[in-house]
């Protein structure tokens, strides 16, 4: 079967199981003991398709769907293949642990939350074989409000409608922009198929317009400063499994988005545009991992470094078009590569994290960090996995991590060839602001990681904490083994992206990216990594240690009391907690921040310690354009009369106007 | 035989709908008006079907069925039920008196067949020189659920309106097409159903159904 059938059939597959869910709402065993493992069998069976067709040559075909004379087209390409086997292998991962994940009395009913959650994932794949605006729209926006309703689905708590409010308003405003994106790049002809707008050769204004609005557009919906709010406040509002969907595979499809029009419908870049991306991804990956820093909520933290993140992915994307713009194939599709590669390697740490935290929260009830600790003693299956994703996430080798974070400086250090002098000078900062991203990142990691997992539980019932049960360990372990072999295998996954670069940048580095052992991704006199070497050293290295301690070690063991400064009572409480390991950073980055600190009198018997932290772009931006928008309102509550024959009386005198007016 | 006095008889049929508008604006009872209303629809299946025989078009004798069933006895009898069990047969209370609502009402048919007269040109059907009664009756409609201050007199004005609508179109074009009009039927019943259950709740909340009384949920 060709694999845009399959990929449909599948498509088709994930609704029906979601209508299935219909049949009985209520019923928890039929959502999580067959519809949600089918829906993972689906997204299995969905990366095998799309791995075939990333090395298949495009296809496409008109669906009998959509309005009369307006039918639906679908497109499978290596770009789409590619996004589609990261939905597919992720979505696979997510749905097995969201068997076990499903409680009953919690939010909606099971089967409600079914239909949403495969509409979602249906959604998504359909934006992504999506080949004409009107297709990708209404894909998009069924993609924006099943993910709402999956917020959303606790609805009972104030906080909670608040948050989803919130991202439904952006959503929309970025659908705005993408609507008028696709106005601007069908340039008048009233054809709506991708195919006709990659015929067309854009005049450089419209060219830009296009961008600009694509840029908003895209980026609102993946989170790029200043149009992020609604992210800290969405992924800790929903379910664990739909905070790691829409983290991991939701935020890609901006991503690919902002790639299949500024690369494929346009075409042709110009140079600046990638220094606006370039900005945005930079001022993103600094603002995302410095509030990642003093939150002390774990998926507020998790939200904040998926900012990070797609700041990360954002300036690979603008130094891509940097390249491109000047015609620099080779570096411009090395700038790719490690775009698509962190892309991929997000999606399976991410999720593996966010659904670590889900299962700390369905074993604790509890979401702020200050309350945890020592959970690695009670639940040992999900400490080990959320280690091996806190590893890869922090950039550490030998996992994935590492590989396309290295990739992306790789092609930083290359800017000094760009035919541009100021160019030259800047993009060097940029790739400093990167490394200091980097660097913040590791340590966001080890707070959230040691304050969660290690050490003494701060609280007592702690203790009684039980471990994650066996589908949420196999969706788990799935993502683990993916953040593991993403990062050992770097040279096949390479050569994986290699089609979509040749037909963006028409060079691609997989041919010539080394050895299967070692990865050069430009030659190898200028830089190789061998994650399996360094792998097996690491192994070596640590299995030589064990067997001398083994061998020399006495073996006597004689406990004893800590060090206690000479204060006997230490407690749990006197851990190091999150609000301490990010206060040098909140003092560092003072600027960022908007504080506000109560601090008890040294007399108040009752001392309490509060302090709030939060983004200023609320105060600057937003807020502002808010109450602009409610003065411009109160205006027009004076047509508001309280009595149906007034409105009434409004809209027949514009009918009555409106049949004059056509006469 | 039919070819000849149908147009007349269509003419005759479009003139009946126009005095049966008339006689919504100026009846005071709510039982009356809903016989009116489903007389109304009445004249709409006959002109209907009559244009179909006339035409020899298929769909439009569904589309009389439909109007038969939906808009001379389904509507009316769950708009009987609903005042019967909201016990309102009493005189309707109007916001303009009477007379001037029909002054008003003769001004706006002349409105209408002025609009209506260049898209009449343009139709080539037989029965193009009802277009302005349509439009004219569902104008007349939309004014007597302004000058109505109840919820039930304002709901069957509503309906109504959807009469002139479908004559406009059996009258224009020879109907819309098949799954237009049963979206617009369908819509219509949806719609009746929904605006009763409003009016109960209407009730509920303000012991009355005055429309005027929703004054007091607007934002000060």
């Amino acid at each position: 079967m060709p694999s845009l059938d399959a990929t449909l059939l599948l498509i088709a597959a994930w609704l029906a199981i979601g209508l299935a869910g219909m049949l009985a709402p209520r019923s928890l065993r039929l959502a999580s003991r067959v519809l949600f493992p089918g829906g993972a069998v689906a997204g299995l069976a969905l990366a095998a398709v799309a791995l075939q067709a990333i090395f298949g040559s495009p296809a496409s075909r008109v669906l009998p769907l959509g309005l009369p004379d307006l039918p639906f087209h679908a497109r499978i390409d290596a770009l789409s293949a590619f996004f589609l086997l990261l939905l597919g292998a992720v979505a696979a991962g997510i749905s097995t642990f969201a068997c076990g994940y499903l409680r009953a009395g919690e939010g909606q009913p099971p089967g409600l939350q079914c239909l949403c959650y495969h509409a979602f994932l249906a959604s998504m794949a359909a934006v992504l074989v999506a080949d004409d605006a009107y297709f990708f729209m209404v894909a998009w926006e069924t993609m924006a409000l099943s993910s709402f309703f999956l917020v959303t689905s606790d609805h009972r708590h104030a906080e909670i409608r608040r948050a989803g409010y919130l991202y439904l308003l952006i959503a929309h405003l970025g659908a705005i922009s993408i609507l008028l994106c696709f106005g601007a790049l069908q340039a008048g002809t009233g054809d709506y198929t991708f195919d006709a707008m990659r015929r067309i050769e854009q005049p450089a204004g419209w060219a830009t317009v296009a961008f600009l609005l694509a840029l908003a557009g895209f980026g609102a919906k993946a989170g790029v400063v200043p149009l992020h709010v609604w992210l800290p406040e969405a992924h800790p509002a929903a379910p664990s499994p739909v905070s790691a969907l829409m983290s991991a595979v939701m935020l890609k499809t901006a991503v690919y988005g902002m790639l299949r029009v500024t690369l494929d419908l346009i075409g042709l870049p110009l140079w600046w545009w990638g220094v606006i991306a370039l900005a945005a991804g930079l001022v993103s990956a600094l603002f995302g991992i410095v509030f990642a820093a003093v939150q002390t909520d774990m998926k507020r933290l998790l939200a904040y470094s998926s900012i990070e993140n797609i700041g990360l992915i954002m300036s690979g994307f603008g130094l891509t078009l940097l390249f491109r713009g000047f015609s620099m194939g080779t570096l411009a599709a090395l700038a790719l590569t490690a775009t698509l590669y962190h892309c991929l390697n997000h999606a399976f740490f991410k999720s593996l994290l966010f659904l670590s935290a889900g299962s700390v929260l369905h074993a604790t009830r509890e979401r702020s960090l200050d309350r945890l600790g020592g959970l690695i003693q009670r639940m040992p299956w999900v400490a080990w996995c959320a280690l091996v994703g806190t590893v890869a996430i922090a950039g550490l080798p030998p996992l994935n991590g590492f590989v396309s974070e290295w990739l992306l400086l790789q092609a930083f250090l290359f800017t000094p060839g760009l035919p541009h002098a100021y160019m030259n000078m800047l993009v060097p900062i940029a790739a400093a602001a990167i490394a200091l991203a980097a660097a913040l990142s590791g340590y966001v990691m080890v707070k959230f990681y040691g304050v969660i997992f290690l050490g003494q539980p701060r609280e007592a019932r702690l203790s009684e904490t039980h471990d994650a049960g066996p589908w949420e360990r196999t969706g788990l372990l799935w993502l683990a083994a993916g953040c593991v072999a993403l990062g050992l295998a770097p040279v096949t996954v390479i050569s994986l992206l290699d089609p979509i670069t040749r037909s963006a940048t028409g060079y691609g580095i997989g041919s010539h990216a080394g050895s299967w052992l070692f990865l050069a991704p430009i030659e190898p006199q200028r830089a190789s990594y061998s994650p399996l070497l360094f792998f097996v050293v690491a192994t070596l290295l640590v299995v030589v240690t064990w067997l001398s301690v083994r061998v020399f070690y006495h073996g006597r063991v004689r406990r004893s009391g800590p060090w206690d400064c000479g204060f006997p009572h230490l407690d749990a409480r006197m851990q190091d907690t999150a609000e301490g390991f990010g206060q040098p950073v909140r003092h560092i980055f003072e600027p960022f921040f908007r504080v506000t600190l109560e601090t008890p009198s040294p007399l108040d018997s009752r001392p309490r310690y509060r302090d709030l932290v939060e983004d200023r772009l609320w105060y600057w931006l937003y807020l502002p354009v808010a109450r602009a928008v409610e003065r411009v309102t109160v205006l027009v509550t004076v047509l508001q009369r309280g009595r149906i024959s007034v409105y009434l009386m409004y809209s027949f005198a514009t009918l009555l106007l409106l049949l004059l007016f056509v006469r | 035989m039919l070819q000849h006095f149908g147009p007349q008889v269509i003419n005759l049929l479009a003139a009946v709908l126009l005095l049966l508008a008339f006689a919504m604006l100026s009846q005071r009872r709510i039982l009356s008006l809903i016989n009116l209303f489903a007389a109304q629809g009445f004249v709409l299946f006959l002109s209907t079907a009559l244009v179909a025989a006339l035409t020899d078009q298929k769909h439009l004798y569904v589309s009389a069925a439909v109007t038969l069933v939906l808009k001379v006895t389904l509507l009316p009898w769950i708009l009987h039920r609903l005042i019967r069990r909201l016990n309102v047969k009493w005189d309707v209370e109007t916001l303009i008196n009477i007379p001037t609502t029909m002054l008003v009402g003769i001004l706006l048919v002349i409105l209408a067949f002025n609009l209506a007269a260049p898209i009449s040109q343009l139709a080539g059907t037989v029965t193009r020189s009802t277009l302005g009664i349509a439009l004219a009756s569902m104008l007349l409609s939309f004014m007597m659920m302004i000058t109505r201050s109840k919820a039930v007199p304002q709901v069957i004005g509503f309906l109504s309106m959807e009469n002139g609508l479908f004559f406009a179109a059996t009258a224009a074009v020879y109907g819309m097409p098949m799954v237009v009009e049963l979206g617009v039927a369908l819509d219509v019943l949806v719609a009746a159903l929904i605006l009763g259950i409003f009016i109960f709740e209407i009730r509920e909340r303000f012991d009355t159904l005055d429309t005027r009384h929703l004054e007091k949920l607007k934002e000060h």
